[in-house]
């Protein structure tokens, strides 16, 4: 407990001394992260949108497989895209391992099925009370689509926040990829990992305690965005 | 007479010439999982007035609407159209009040806005349309409200609202008033008078003698997936044909 109590007020310190190091390391976790949500949710969004309504043959296994796959070890992840951005991968030549935009990729591809998947969900949900209504009122294809999207417009930020979650807080994928460096690749994560193999467990809780705290933070706003959202009254 | 021109007639002609109804169905057959919940319907709707459809609960009736209305595709029979009309005409020129309302995520105002601009109304004469039907159904004071926090009678009057807004030439309703109390009730049967008049086709399902009788020109008894009779409305007040109708109107458990 006073471990715990030590490691606050010593994180409240380096957050109230605005340390460099550290503003440095939350900056590049909030950039890879966010980037990877939101390259995650462009692709993810749409997908998902469109096994909900489509009809195709192998509909029902693709939604196994990306439900299985939104459980996919983040260290497995990180193996496959070191695999491929290694010197004699296929990728190699784009000279990107261990570089953020190697954790991007590697996150990107860690959030991506739980955007699908749970946009999917929703989605068919929402179409499973809609459909006939939007027939009869002619409204097909697209502009179906577009309406069940505005309809779950406010569940989908949940899905962009578990995303998030999961990106902000993995660390078996950044690590391969990215490989620790300081002031290149650090983030809360693997600092975290690193404090605690030099036994710096007390400097570890801080950066610990400042993950939740962001965490707390980003949803704590799109809670706020949620509420006063001018159309809120309307959900 | 004289001022009318050619193109008018024409146009009258047309329109006449293109009319939706009467509808022909034939042997129509819905089937799902090996079950026959819509056995060999065949019938003819005329073109005006009321026709309602009644019969015990699970006798098909709302299957039945949704089938005649393009929702589900029939397992066997045909809804034949007058008129010669393409499949996507005549799915413009109908409406329904479904059952169970469904109503979009946003005002009163924006689900009727949201009707009357899919079915391609444009910007001056969509919102006249608008100001007009929220007035007619009496929806003015509603306009701004969420339709998520409407009560039962307001979300059936919205969604009657919406079918209406549209212009339709004929609307399904099932048990649109179904819930209601008496003076809801009354006001939907108001409304549904007004459209008749104005010589749109109703097609309602109705668990209430009384209200056909106000409102219906002829009855559809719907039993077990198949019509026992299909009669005019006195006739069937009267002297219903089936045994099922007779004991439905008595307030009887018919057994078979
Ligand atoms: N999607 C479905 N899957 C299985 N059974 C169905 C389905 N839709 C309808 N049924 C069955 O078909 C029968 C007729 O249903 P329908 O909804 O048409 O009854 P109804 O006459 O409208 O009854 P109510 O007066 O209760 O509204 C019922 O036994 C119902 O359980
Ligand atoms: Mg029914």
């Amino acid at each position: 407990m006073s471990d715990f109590t030590t490691a606050f007020t010593s994180a409240i310190g380096l957050i109230a001394g605005f340390d460099t190091s550290l503003i440095e390391i939350i900056g590049l976790s909030l950039r890879v992260s966010l980037s990877a949500v939101i390259i995650g949710t462009i692709i993810g969004l749409p997908l998902g949108a469109a096994i909900a309504v489509g009809r195709f043959p192998g509909r029902e296994l693709l939604i196994i497989v990306v439900n299985a796959f939104m459980g996919l070890p983040p260290v497995v992840v990180g193996l496959i895209v070191y695999l491929q951005l290694s010197k004699s991968g296929p990728f190699g030549w784009l000279q990107i391992l261990y570089t953020p935009t190697a954790m991007i990729i590697a996150q990107m591809i860690l959030v991506t099925p739980i955007v699908i998947a749970l946009t999917r969900q929703f989605i068919e949900d929402a179409n499973a009370d809609y459909d006939e209504a939007l027939r009869s009122l002619g409204v097909h294809g697209w502009a179906k689509l577009v309406t069940l999207i505005t309809e779950v417009r406010y569940s989908l930020v949940t899905v962009v926040l578990a995303a998030f979650g999961r990106a902000i807080a993995e660390v078996g994928a950044v690590i391969i990829v990215g490989g620790n460096i300081n002031h290149v690749t650090r983030v809360m994560t693997t600092s975290i990992t690193l404090e605690t193999s030099k036994g710096n467990l007390g400097l570890a809780l801080a950066l610990g305690v400042v993950l939740m705290l962001l965490a707390l933070a980003v949803n704590a706003v799109a809670a706020t965005v949620r509420r006063f959202a001018p159309k809120a009254a309307y959900a | 007479m004289l001022d009318i021109t050619a193109a008018e007639i024409d146009g009258k002609l047309a329109d006449a010439k293109s009319s939706l109804l009467p509808l022909r169905v034939d042997d129509l057959v819905y089937e799902l999982n090996g079950v026959r919940i819509i056995d060999g319907v065949t019938l003819r709707v005329e073109p005006t007035g009321c026709t309602a459809i009644m019969g015990y609960n699970g006798a098909g009736k709302s299957v039945l609407v949704r089938l005649l209305h393009g929702l589900l595709t029939p397992s066997a029979g045909s809804c034949r159209w007058a008129g010669n009309l393409s499949a996507s005409e005549i799915s413009r020129r109908q409406s329904m009040v479904f059952q169970v309302p469904v109503l979009l995520r946003r005002s009163v105002e924006a689900n009727i806005d949201y009707a009357l601009s899919k079915r391609g109304f444009k910007a001056p004469e969509r919102a006249r349309k608008l100001e007009a039907i929220l007035h007619e159904t009496d929806l003015l004071k509603l306009r701004k409200r969420p339709a998520s926090v409407l009560s039962s009678g307001e979300r059936q009057r919205v969604a009657l609202c919406r079918a209406l807004a549209v212009e339709p030439e004929l609307v399904f309703l099932d048990e649109p008033t179904a819930s209601l109390d008496p003076a809801a009730t009354a006001a939907i049967e108001q409304i549904l008078l007004r459209a008749i008049s104005a010589g749109r086709k109703l097609i309602m399902v109705s668990q209430s003698v009384g209200q056909v009788q106000r409102l219906a020109r002829d009855v559809i008894f719907v039993h077990r997936g198949r019509i026992a009779e299909h009669t005019p409305i006195e006739e069937f007040l009267t002297t219903p044909r089936s045994a099922a109708a007779r004991a439905f109107i008595a307030g009887e458990l018919f057994e078979e």
